[in-house]
């Protein structure tokens, strides 16, 4: 049987660390690890946090810009009270609170995105596929659409 | 009870025949024992239909969306009071076109738990004073109303109504001290026991979505679970439909809940509903001391932030 590998998904504010726009291309990703860019994290339906871990992510990092910097100005502080109550929510329901994370990254923090990333992917390995809730059955298709 | 129903029909009976308004909503008898159905009334020789009783379970503010061109009068416990409020809040209806008739509310009876009390089929039940008298073919049984409440009612720390043209009682006494005890108890549980508690619950849905149809609240006019593109949901009786829909229907709900239990109360597989909602109504009170449908135009949380408050995510 193929060894399990872990997968992640990465949701980041496209203004995020990004005034150096070579950054997230230069950095090398970790392999199980996705990164899908959206506009803010302000914008970011739970409902696309919810359809990441149902169709099989085992871990979601969302990434915005830190207080004070988001490019639409309040996306950011929006975004951190959804992201309050929908992860105090899933843990309530049995999900681990280690899968679901939210960072708020500023200027100084550039480079730490990896580390990040490489702490979620070595807690999912330890905590081992999703078991708490169900992954869908079907082919991952409309979602993109 | 008896006068409360005389007394909202008087106020229906002056609002028809003044021509106040156009339509009435109340509570008429149920077709069956132990239960009361939601009535509209638009000539003042049918309000002698309405009753009040211990089994005015719905939230009658789910109706008022559809009436938006009437003028309307609304029978209103605590709940649908709030749930009023908080429709008012978000552009939904307008405050001047709706006469709330506020009746304070004793808590409602589960008939549920009512009919596994009693030894045979129920044929009658009423109210006596502090207990509901109970009956069938060879058996009466009185029952304290305070242990057959609804649990939502149980736990209910409002009541009266929040926002009337005119109230039909004085406003009876808070009888709950924790609305989440429940919760709590809940959150004491492990990881692993609380997964398999949700998921036992969810696993029972037959995605009939009565609890969104009852709920005041659900009046999106394209429900997030009937969209095809994207499918958020798998839409099929599939665990991870179930837990999808479950999970999504009760965020979908932050800080706009009002506790009323509509969604519990429609669910035909018995589904622990208000556990859920809950759950995300001591969130936003203890996070952001929020309560929905208080004060009228007070944001939801969601819509809100204060720049400098927590939880820091700053690494």
């Amino acid at each position: 049987m193929k060894e399990w590998q872990p997968n992640i998904v990465v949701l980041l504010c496209q203004w995020s660390l990004k005034s150096d726009s070579e950054w997230t291309q230069r950095f090398d990703l970790p392999q199980g690890a996705r990164i899908v860019e959206v506009p803010c994290t302000g914008r970011i339906n739970p409902l696309l946090l919810m359809a990441a871990l149902q169709y099989g992510a085992d871990g979601v990092l969302v990434v915005g810009c830190e207080p004070g910097h988001c490019h639409y100005k309040e996306g950011n502080y929006l975004g951190r009270r959804k992201f309050a109550t929908l992860k105090s929510f899933l843990e309530y329901v049995g999900l681990d609170e280690r899968r679901v994370r939210f960072a708020l990254l500023g200027e100084t923090d550039r480079g730490k995105l990896p580390g990040l990333v490489e702490a979620l992917l070595g807690d999912v390995r330890r905590l081992g596929p999703t078991r708490e809730l169900a992954t869908r059955e079907a082919v991952p298709c409309a979602i993109v659409s | 009870m008896q006068e409360l129903t005389e007394a909202i029909r008087q106020e229906a009976r002056r609002l028809l025949e003044s021509g106040e308004v156009d339509v009435i909503i109340g509570f008429t008898q149920g077709t069956l024992p132990l239960r009361a159905a939601p009535l509209l009334v638009r000539k003042a020789e049918d309000v002698e239909r309405l009753i009040w009783s211990p089994f005015c379970e719905n939230n009658l503010a789910r109706y008022l969306r559809g009436l938006k061109d009437k003028r309307v009068a609304v029978v209103a416990k605590g709940c649908d009071s709030r749930s009023i409020v908080a429709l008012i809040t978000e552009h939904q209806l307008e405050r001047d076109r709706i006469y709330i008739i506020g009746v304070p509310c004793q808590g409602m009876v589960d008939r549920r738990i009512v009919a596994r009390r009693v030894p045979g089929e129920v044929l009658a039940a009423y109210q006596d004073g502090a207990e509901i008298i109970v009956e069938g073919d060879d058996f009466s049984i009185r029952l304290s109303r305070t242990e057959v409440l609804h649990r939502s009612c149980a736990m209910c720390i409002h009541p009266n109504p929040v926002l009337y043209d005119v109230l039909l009682a004085e406003p009876v006494a808070v009888w709950a001290e924790d609305p989440y005890a429940y919760v709590r108890k809940m959150e004491e549980k492990s990881p692993a026991e609380r997964a398999a508690y949700f998921v036992s619950e969810a696993q029972r849905c037959i995605r009939c979505y009565a609890c969104r149809q009852a709920c005041p609240m659900c009046y999106c006019e394209e429900c997030f679970v009937d969209h095809t593109t994207p499918r958020w949901i798998e839409s099929g009786i599939t665990p991870a439909g179930r837990q999808g829909w479950q999970i999504g229907r009760a965020y979908h709900l932050t800080g706009r809940c009002v506790d009323c239990g509509a969604c519990e109360r429609a669910c035909p597989m018995e589904i622990d509903l208000v556990y859920l909602n809950g759950k995300l109504n001591k969130d936003v009170r203890e996070l952001y001391g929020f309560e929905t449908g208080l004060v009228v135009g007070e944001l939801p949380p969601l819509a809100l932030f204060q720049p400098d408050e927590g939880p820091d995510f700053t690494r």
